[in-house]
């Protein structure tokens, strides 16, 4: 039981990565990483709202009618992603934040990775797990999310968290900060996780 | 219990979708009070921000309470203005009753239908007025404060914003602090046939009445452009009392 938790909360995060190797929540991972400021929000908001869902539809789980399953998730994701927008506007400062990442945070509902994990975990699990497995999904999700970020910021402005890290004679690179350049990033990435880990490769 | 039959399937959405529209209802309506005044502030941080009352950075990193407080000791009077220039009406100078970008698109066609409009002025105690600007940007509406000096065509300052425009082109109207900065002392031309003020392409060099745009923003530029060729022009026949009343 311990190995099977452990395994809930680890896969996610590496092996089972919703990014780099599931290639789920693309859209979203092009749009919010100039700055990481905007990222580490648009994580920790992810990181609830996969974590609230897959724990509110593993409650209801035995409840669901079959045919409308997923018109019930939906309406709970939504929920969940309005109720975080909603908070976000109404903070002294992450109010700033929410205008930056504007439809971004909405958004979320249509991403797979919160989907995604109900269907595949949160209906046929207990829901500690479920909320466990939605929670490190979101952490999977945010880690990519910061990394990428980092080097969009650093490249694309000079800077990290807004302040000035690179010498201000370096001229920041334009393509960095376009969409593009993070699916290039994306790709490095999973360039490199698949070098070292040989189990992700196709025989 | 059958959960596939016609009668549960209703019965459950139902239940689900009143819970969820009351859970909704209830934190809409509770955190409302909070996201007005984070709106409001963000109003008046721009606006003070384009009548140099203190620095961008030290009207962002202000608390709400401190931000309507600058603006409280600033403030002289508030009203709005017809498309003839005459006074018709008085704005509150509370600072907690700005609610100005709202506002701001039923003006614009207003503006455009040619009658009717009711353009906010803003005088600040240091003589400065501040009007609004507001049009399409390439995703989205674009809006921004100028701030005219005494003789109503001298620009004091600017500030910009916008709803979804690209992070690091479009973005920068409001991003990058040259692009505001090049507006200080311009002067609107009260006297122009065409355009009172243009963001040109490349060049605008000493042009008293015209400024740079954003080179890989064309649409954002030109879209804010509009909005002040628009908006400016509604108010020229306002700003020229105060330019004949300082030549008096």
């Amino acid at each position: 039981m311990a190995q099977k938790l452990k395994e809930t909360i680890l896969n996610p995060i590496l092996k089972n990565n919703p990014i780099t190797v599931l290639v789920l929540g693309i859209c979203s991972s092009l749009a919010v990483t100039v700055q990481l400021k905007g990222a580490i929000v648009m994580a920790l908001s992810v990181i609830v709202v996969t974590g609230l869902s897959s724990l509110v539809c593993s409650l209801l789980r035995n409840t669901i009618p079959n045919r409308v399953r997923i018109i019930v998730q939906l309406v709970v994701v939504a929920l969940m992603v309005i109720l975080v927008d909603q908070i976000l506007k109404a903070g002294e400062s992450t109010y700033a934040i929410d205008k930056q990442l504007s439809v971004y945070i909405g958004l979320i509902i249509t991403n797979c990775i919160v989907m995604g994990r109900i269907e595949a975990f949160a209906l046929g699990n207990k829901p500690i797990p479920s909320l466990l497995d939605g929670i490190a999904n979101g952490v999977g999700y945010g880690l990519i999310l910061i990394i990428v970020a980092f080097f969009r910021e650093l490249l694309g402005s000079g800077t990290l968290f807004g302040l000035q890290v690179l010498p201000v004679s370096y001229i920041p690179n334009n393509l960095v900060i376009l969409p593009p350049f993070a699916l290039i990033l994306l790709g490095c990435i999973i360039w490199v996780q698949r070098a070292f880990d040989k189990d992700l490769q196709e025989k | 219990m059958n959960t596939n039959s016609n009668v549960y399937t209703v019965i459950y959405t139902t239940i689900v979708v009143v819970v969820v529209a009351a859970v909704l209802a209830f934190t809409a309506t509770r955190l409302r009070p909070a996201q007005d005044a984070n709106a409001k502030a963000e109003t008046l941080r721009q606006m003070m921000a384009a009548a140099q009352i203190k620095p961008t950075g030290e009207l962002y990193a202000a608390r709400n309470a401190e931000v309507l407080g600058i603006y409280s000791d600033n403030i002289a009077e508030a009203f709005t203005v017809d498309l003839q220039g005459r006074k018709v009406g008085e704005l509150s100078t509370a600072s907690g009753k700005i609610e100005l970008v709202d506002k701001l698109k039923p003006q614009n066609t207003a503006i455009k239908a040619g009658e009717g409009a009711t353009l906010p002025v803003y005088r600040f105690k240091s003589g400065i007025t501040v009007v609004p600007v507001y049009g399409a940007g390439l995703w989205g509406p674009v809006w921004g404060y100028l701030a005219l000096q005494s003789d109503g065509r001298t620009i004091a300052g600017a500030y910009f914003d916008h709803e979804g425009e690209t992070p690091g082109l479009g973005a920068k109207i409001k991003d990058e602090p040259w692009f505001r900065e090049q507006f200080v002392g311009k002067v609107i031309d009260l006297d122009a046939s065409g355009n009172p003020f243009d963001i040109v392409k490349g060049g605008a060099g000493d042009d008293a009445s015209k400024v740079d745009a954003i080179t890989g923003a064309t649409m954002t530029s030109k879209g804010l452009d509009q909005a002040i060729d628009v908006w400016i022009s509604a108010y020229v026949p306002y700003l020229r009392t105060l330019t004949n009343s300082e030549e008096e």
